[in-house]
């Protein structure tokens, strides 16, 4: 079971049902569950909409696009039914949220996910989580039939006219699919390769409707949103960045955990305060800030806000909010050997620069950490990762690119000790680099 | 997979139980389109035969209404599914950034000194097969594994025959 932690300066809104048995309906509903859902059901979908913008939400996958505006686009007219689309097919390297959601508070997804549904005027949501996550998935299918059994789902929720239905879905493995339109492709049982937009989401979805795809853990807030009021979530945050987040602590830190932190909260004291500082008193080499696709940060770039704006103007990505720590005796290296193998290994091949682009990085990344580099190979590597980025249907070209211009700008020097047929100097691993 | 005149549906031939094949039957109604049913229903199959055999895409691509070759087309974009039998617990090590950093490959490496087999070795006995996986969704209880669908988290690699005993032991069962 996933050990949960505590910080002082943590602000429980998402996470303050967790740990209590909020599973179970009873306990959820007695905890203030589904008040938001009926609140909304009277409001209408206008003064949701204007609650959710009011509040600054921006979305949780990584993209950070406003939960509200997104909602706001969706036509209110259509011949083909709308959907909610919940994506819980968290696979960012660097990311665990969604699991401690699903695992706590699986109502909260529910809510979130009925709410949505009564903005955009869409009478069926679903909520898809990745295969690995079997056991999460079985708690949120409970959580549905207890739903159903209460009346908050079906033909007529919380004993009104409206019609709301949610299916549970299961993926199989796969990084790609955690894309909007690759999400859809694989939830009408084909191959998740992206679509190319136009047409957005929002105009024509899942079986060509109309279609909303948060993440889970914006979902999972909506209902906090609305319960405490737009202006007043927003408050929490930084400008522009309503509320908090759940940030995935990983790496070399002493207390790893998903903390759930103001929007804007400093890295550098996210890091030595809230998570101990570095593994066994060592020093600090780097810090990953939003999930593997993220460009990396140098120490002396780490005293910044994390909310998207400021890690934005640093130059990465607030992405996932997993945070991952590399202490002083990690070969970079290596770790972008790491990275770009998953990549490699994810890419569906759909669009040619993103499936050359990875495969070509993760050979040349092999050689090179395995002593047989040549200078030449330094500059071919961002050259590789330069020409992959913005040249695909979906970002997952970008995610595999970004990482590794950030690597070789930033520790060009660590690449060139590898040089000259010298064994890495943190040499460990290099017999299983082939992955 | 017993194959017996009772296990069989008055409509359908089914290789599956009768209990799975009445979760398949109920898949099929709960998707606006049946063809949404396809991936859980080859995850579901998997679970039960232990991999996705010429029969199983047979049934299946029967269920759905769609050409074998569909089935085939879908099912080989999907990391978890597979076509050939993997031991009775499927050890999945994950060895990614959050994990390779608090000592993942030495995690990785310990199963397979136990289990005698690598990469997508299965033992002798049917009973493990091993796997290294890319994230899991644990990083920040890392180094963690999967068996079947069970997570283990913060692991050593101390721990690992005690893992592998409790279900050679089978105080755990088959998902």
């Amino acid at each position: 079971m996933p050990r949960l932690v505590s910080h002082p300066d943590e602000v429980k809104i998402v996470t303050r049902r967790f740990g209590k048995g909020a599973a179970k309906i009873d306990k959820y509903i007695e905890l203030g569950g589904y008040a938001a859902a009926k609140k909304c059901l009277e409001q209408g979908p206008e003064w949701i909409i204007n609650e959710m913008k009011a509040s600054g939400l921006r979305g949780r996958g990584g993209a950070g696009f406003p939960t509200g505006m997104k909602w706001s686009f969706v036509p209110k007219q259509s011949a083909k039914p709308k959907y909610v689309l919940v994506n819980g097919d968290e696979s960012e390297p660097g990311t665990c949220k969604d699991h401690l959601i699903f695992l706590h508070d699986p109502h909260a997804v529910i809510e979130g996910t009925i709410i949505a549904g009564l903005a955009i005027g869409a009478k069926m949501g679903f909520i898809y989580l990745r295969g690995e996550y079997r056991y999460l998935l079985e708690i949120m299918e409970r959580a549905v039939a207890d739903a159903y059994a209460k009346g908050f789902l079906g033909k007529n929720i919380f004993g009104s006219e409206t019609e709301f239905q949610v299916i549970t879905q299961t993926g199989a493995g796969a990084y790609e699919v955690g894309e909007e339109s690759a999400l859809m492709e694989s939830l009408e049982g084909k191959r998740g390769v992206p679509r190319i937009k136009p047409p957005f989401p929002a105009v024509v979805g899942l079986y060509g409707g109309p279609t909303v795809i948060n993440n889970a853990e914006t979902i999972a807030t909506v209902p906090h949103v609305i319960a405490m009021g737009g202006a007043a979530f927003a408050e929490v945050g930084s400008p522009r960045n309503g509320g908090t987040r759940l940030f995935g602590i990983s790496g070399h830190v002493e207390r790893p955990g998903v903390y759930e932190l103001p929007m804007g909260y400093n890295l550098k004291k996210m890091i030595y305060d809230v998570a101990g500082g570095i593994r066994g008193g060592r020093g600090l080499k780097a810090v990953v800030p939003g999930g593997s696709s993220t460009p990396v940060l140098l120490p002396d770039e780490i005293d910044i806000g994390m909310d998207f704006d400021q890690v934005g103007k640093a130059g990465s990505m607030l992405g996932s909010g997993g945070v991952v720590v590399i202490d002083d005796q990690t070969c970079i290296v290596e770790f972008a050997l790491r990275t770009i193998s998953f990549y490699q290994h994810e890419s569906c091949g759909w669009c040619i620069p993103c499936r050359e682009g990875t495969d070509w990085l993760k050979k040349s990344l092999t050689r090179f950490h395995a002593g047989f580099g040549e200078t030449k190979d330094i500059d071919n590597i961002q050259y590789l990762a330069e020409n992959m980025m913005g040249r695909t249907f979906c970002p997952l070209g970008d995610a595999a690119a970004m990482p590794i211009l950030g690597f070789v700008k930033k520790f060009r020097k660590e690449f060139e000790e590898h040089l000259g047929g010298k064994a890495c100097p943190f040499a460990k691993h290099v017999d299983l680099a082939v992955v | 997979m017993g194959r017996g005149v009772d296990a069989m549906n008055e409509e359908r031939m089914t290789i599956f139980s009768p209990k799975l094949a009445a979760r398949l039957d109920a898949l099929t109604q709960k998707y606006p389109l049946k063809r949404s049913a396809l991936v859980p229903m080859l995850l579901y199959a998997q679970d039960e035969v232990g991999y996705l055999s010429d029969a199983v895409i047979i049934e299946v691509a029967e269920r759905i209404g769609i050409t074998e070759l569909d089935v085939r087309n879908v099912a080989t974009y999907y990391s978890m599914l597979r076509f050939k039998p993997a031991g009775r617990f499927n050890v999945q090590v994950c060895t990614n950034i959050s994990c390779m950093l608090r000592g993942g490959y030495e995690i990785y490496e310990r199963f397979q000194e136990e289990l005698g087999v690598g990469h997508k070795g299965v033992t002798a006995d049917g009973v493990f097969s091993l796997e290294e996986v890319e994230c899991i969704g644990a990083c920040c209880w890392a180094p963690a594994i999967q068996v079947n669908y069970d997570f283990h988290d913060e692991l050593t690699p101390e721990r690992v025959p005690e893992i592998l005993a409790s279900y050679r032991g089978g105080e755990r069962t088959h998902a």
